[in-house]
């Protein structure tokens, strides 16, 4: 019989909610990056809760490789791809929403009606036995004799979708990357002379020089194209009005 | 406590994510729900291996990581590779299907 | 057992010629008629061959069969496409390719202006081999592919002209009503194999023993209605006489000479079957006594010679039938009349085209008149297959119709008198119908119509003609000389035991030779002996409007099967339009409209899509609850 001690229960009851929360907060915010970073807590959640359930090497696994490599893999795909209209969360296509949302409580409903429902027909005997010679060990028992033949396949697979993967991303120009030269050339020849030295790097004459305050014109206003699209996008520029000079005091005069 | 709480536990984050990937317009993070389906499901594999008293749940559970770790590379792959040709993530602009 | 292979090469040689004819194009205009009748010869002189080896050999060894191939292979039935030589066989062999050799030789002068000369040689071989095919196969299944051939070859050929509609019309409908008669031959097929399980003569034969009255009643009659389908015999005769519009060799041919006495060979062939189903035998001797009075009747109101002539074929074919009903006695002598008839017939209608062809296509016989002065060779020839045709002795004609007159007297009771009449009168008809065909056309005044040059054609049409009328001359004589063709005959048909005879051969002799007398004198003194009208006259009996127009057989082929045909056609087409086409459009509408409101579903959106499997997902696990409930 397997008998769950009082220090595993309260944790459970503790960050049981708490991964539920965080769960309901990656769908919920707007930002994909903290969706990001709410999906990680949750694995690490979940990691916990492997190690608690006797399963140490992929509690290990699960951080390791899970949190620490995907969820930086998601990550630096995001900030490649950057921000756009994506993020809004209203919604586009009329009347799915509540389908989905209904769907899903029926679906969530009837699934745990189910679970309770449902009876093992014999007690729960718990990993004590199996893994009398460690975790790992119990595992690599199992890995290299019944499922060596899975092993392999997945293995197989896991090298044909880095090459897919490299494949995928593996751009073909299709024309020659322009010139410096080139470029400059369209620049003068674009509507406007206004960029044609090259755009204004952000922080320029201002107060500070970080990436998200705008450089100021010789004017003093600031310039709004200094400024990464990015940052734009994600609301993270500062107020440029901000940092514009004062008054210029003109009563310094030159001195000799 | 009963092992089975973490099976309902599993149920919960299992219908999140599912709404996630119905809700989310963002490929990026329609992925994640996606991971977290998958992370519901080990976790039930793991619960399931405690409860029989047998590591099998365990190995499912490790090669279901790695399946997902090579889903993860290939769908940002995707991800990129629709990014730099429609310059947007949204899952609604692919939507040439129709078509 | 002869072990000869030349069986195959009899068929493949003609069937060859039509091929390269029909697939060398304009190419082979210039010689593609000698090559046709140069293989319609060398079948003849295979034939010959064929007809040496057997007669080295004793009587009952000279049937042999020859496999060419395995045809139809499945379960427990097995065709194999055979061929049969036989005394019956050899006999329709060398008729089929001597008197086909001859009008193919009579064909190249006849056709000589038309530009598709090259296409009739081509059908005239293509007909040959299927004939041969035909008389030649060992099943009836292997029959039946020659009698669709013959069937082929005679519609294309009665429509070689089918610029004209009319001649387009008549092939279609000598198709059309050979239809029915297949279908009666392919039902014989179907019982046969159900009932007996075999197909072949041989298997048929030896199954018929222990089969029930019943089965071969019904295989009886179903070869009856091929048979009379094929051979223009009562009730599906009508097609004969439109037949003529082919070209006058064709009708010579096929018309006249082989292939509508295909199913007197049917008949005979089945001597067994019929042997065993009285009904059966008794129905065939009732088609052929109605035919022959029928097909006679119509000849002597035809004005048209080669009509004159179709009827005349129609008539002297029920005599065969007539004498194939009834029993071994008439086999042989059926046979024998259909040799003779072919030779002095297909001489008579290779005259009549001569006729023609120096009357430039007139068919009108009250437009001919003292043509004997102006064409001999076409006069004699043409006269002694008249003379062997009414019966005056020694022409061959008077042999085979006296011995079919005496077997129909010997037939016995009530039945021996009344077929034995009716074929008295058919001789008393006939004697006045060709007598009437030879006054108008050769000796009566003459009644031109203006710019008429009449001569005599050259020698390739005049020699078969001469051919022709020697064996119309001397046939009769040979078969009968010891009894010849019915002893030759005896191992197919079986001896056939002594019959009490009615009258004494002498009596019955002189009675034809009366009946001949009477018929021919009354024609006379109508026709040569009292002026004839340019026009045919429109105050006649009615019995003769009633012939003019065949005996009402088309109007009563119209009014009884077409119109209601067309009525029940026309009712079919609109229940199709209705129901069948109504319910295949209601389910395509029902596709599409399901398709249109099912689109909806499809907009192109993964999350949608998504949505649906979430419902789906739903679904499944609400399932899963009921039934574990």
């Amino acid at each position: 019989m397997l008998e769950i001690q009082t220090p595993e229960a309260v944790m459970f009851w503790v960050l049981a909610p708490l991964s539920v929360i965080a769960a309901l907060g990656m769908l919920l915010v707007k930002k994909a990056v903290h969706s990001a970073l709410l999906l990680a807590w949750v694995m690490v959640t979940l990691a916990i809760f492997y190690i608690a359930q006797d399963a140490l090497f992929l509690g290990i696994v699960q951080i390791v490789v899970y949190t620490g490599a995907v969820m930086m893999l998601f990550l630096f795909i995001l900030m490649l791809v950057g921000v756009d209209a994506s993020d809004s969360l209203t919604e586009t296509i009329a009347g799915l929403r509540p389908i989905a949302i209904t769907a899903a409580v029926g679906f969530g409903g009837l699934f745990v009606a189910l679970i309770s429902r449902a009876t093992l027909g014999r007690e729960a005997v718990g990993l004590q036995a199996a893994n009398a010679d460690g975790n790992v060990q119990g595992l690599a028992q199992k890995l290299f004799s019944t499922y060596v033949w899975p092993f392999e396949v997945v293995s197989a697979l896991l090298i044909t979708a880095a090459l897919g993967a490299m494949v995928l991303a593996h751009h073909q120009r299709s024309v020659a990357r322009p010139t410096q030269r080139q470029q400059s050339i369209a620049r003068f020849r674009s509507g406007s002379l206004a960029g044609a030295a090259g755009l204004p790097s952000p922080g320029v004459f201002a107060r500070h020089n970080a990436v998200d305050v705008p450089a100021l014109l010789p004017d003093g206003s600031a310039a709004p194209t200094s400024i990464s699209a990015t940052l734009k996008a994600r609301g993270d520029m500062l107020e440029s009005r901000s940092f514009e000079l004062g008054e210029v005091d003109n009563t310094v005069t030159e001195e000799k | 406590m009963n092992p089975y709480n973490y099976l309902y536990l599993a149920a919960l984050l299992f219908t999140i994510g599912a709404v996630g990937v119905v809700v989310r317009r963002n490929a990026i993070v329609v992925f994640m729900c996606i991971e977290l389906m998958l992370n519901a499901a080990n976790l039930t594999l793991v619960t399931f291996s405690r409860i029989n008293g047998t590591l099998d749940g365990q190995v499912v559970a490790f090669f279901t990581m790695v399946v997902a770790a090579c889903e993860v590379v290939v769908g940002l792959a995707i991800i990129v590779t629709i990014y730099r040709s429609r310059r947007s993530a949204s899952v609604d602009d692919a939507s040439l299907l129709k078509r | 057992m002869t072990t000869s292979t030349s069986l195959g090469y009899l068929i493949a040689l003609p069937l060859a010629g039509s091929i390269i004819l029909l697939l060398a194009g304009r190419k082979a205009d210039k010689w593609g008629h000698l090559l046709a009748t140069a293989l319609s010869a060398s079948s003849f002189g295979l034939g010959l061959y064929q007809l040496s080896q057997m007669l080295r050999l004793e009587p009952e060894e000279r049937a042999f069969t020859q496999k060419l191939f395995s045809w139809i292979s499945v379960g427990t039935f097995n065709v194999d496409a055979g061929l049969l030589l036989d005394q019956l066989s050899i006999c329709f062999v060398l008729l089929i390719t001597g008197v086909g050799t001859l009008i193919h030789i009579y064909s190249i002068s006849y056709m000589s202006h038309d530009r598709d000369r090259r296409r009739f040689f081509a059908y005239l071989n293509l007909f040959i081999a299927a004939m041969l095919l035909l008389v030649l196969g060992d099943s009836y299944l292997n029959l039946y592919v020659g009698w669709e051939g013959v069937g082929l070859a005679s519609y294309l050929l009665i429509g070689f002209w089918n610029q004209k509609p009319a001649y387009a019309t008549a092939s279609k409908k000598a198709f059309v009503m050979n239809r029915i008669g297949d279908m009666g031959l392919s039902f014989a097929i179907m019982i046969a194999f159900a009932t007996l399980g075999t197909v072949t003569f041989a298997g048929v034969k030896e199954a018929s023993e222990s089969a029930s009255t019943a089965t071969l009643t019904g295989i009886g009659i179903m070869l009856l209605i091929a048979a009379a389908g094929k051979s223009a015999q009562f009730p599906l005769q009508a097609w004969l006489g439109d037949a003529m519009a082919g070209p006058t060799p064709v009708s010579a041919l096929i018309h006249a000479a082989t292939m509508v006495t295909a199913g007197v060979y049917l008949i005979t062939r089945s001597n067994f079957i019929f042997d065993a189903a009285p009904t059966a035998q008794l129905l065939v001797v009732i088609v052929g006594a109605v035919t022959l009075i029928f097909g006679a009747l119509i000849g002597t109101a035809k004005d048209d010679i080669k009509k004159a002539l179709a009827a005349s074929t129609m008539s002297q074919i029920g005599y065969m039938t007539l004498a194939a009903g009834l029993g071994p006695a008439g086999y042989a002598i059926a046979i024998m009349h259909l040799l003779t008839h072919g030779f002095f017939k297909a001489g008579m209608f290779l005259g009549a085209g001569s006729v023609m062809h120096g009357m430039k296509d007139q068919v009108n016989m009250r437009r001919y008149g003292a043509l004997g002065k102006f064409m001999p060779i076409t006069f004699v020839t043409f006269g002694l297959g008249y003379l062997a045709i009414i019966g005056v002795p020694p022409f061959a004609g008077f042999y085979s119709k006296d011995l079919i007159i005496e077997t129909a007297f010997n037939a016995g009771g009530v039945k021996g008198i009344l077929l034995g009449s009716m074929t008295l009168f058919g001789a008393i008809l006939t004697a006045f119908y060709m007598t009437r065909v030879m006054v108008l056309t050769f000796t009566s005044p003459e009644r031109w119509e203006e710019d008429q040059h009449p001569h005599e054609s050259p020698i390739l049409m005049w020699l078969p003609m001469v051919v022709l009328a020697i064996g119309s001359v001397t046939t009769g004589y040979l078969f009968t000389r010891g009894d010849a063709l019915v002893h030759w005959l005896e191992p197919v048909f079986g001896e056939h035991g002594e019959h009490t005879e009615l009258l004494p051969h002498k009596v019955v002799s002189a009675l034809a030779i009366t009946a001949v007398i009477i018929g021919a004198s009354i024609a006379l003194v109508k026709y040569q002996f009292s002026e004839v009208d340019a026009e045919a006259p429109n105050k006649v009996s009615i019995l003769t409007r009633l012939a003019r127009k065949d005996l009402l057989q088309d109007s009563f082929n119209e009014s009884v099967f077409m119109r209601p045909g067309q009525v029940l056609t026309r009712w079919l087409v609109k229940g199709d339009d209705n129901v069948v086409d109504g319910t295949v459009r209601l389910v395509g509408r029902t596709a599409l409209g399901a398709g249109a409101e099912l689109r909806r579903t499809q907009t192109g959106f993964a999350r949608s899509y998504s949505a649906l499997i979430l419902i789906g997902a739903l679904v499944l696990i609400a399932g899963i609850w009921v039934i574990t409930q």
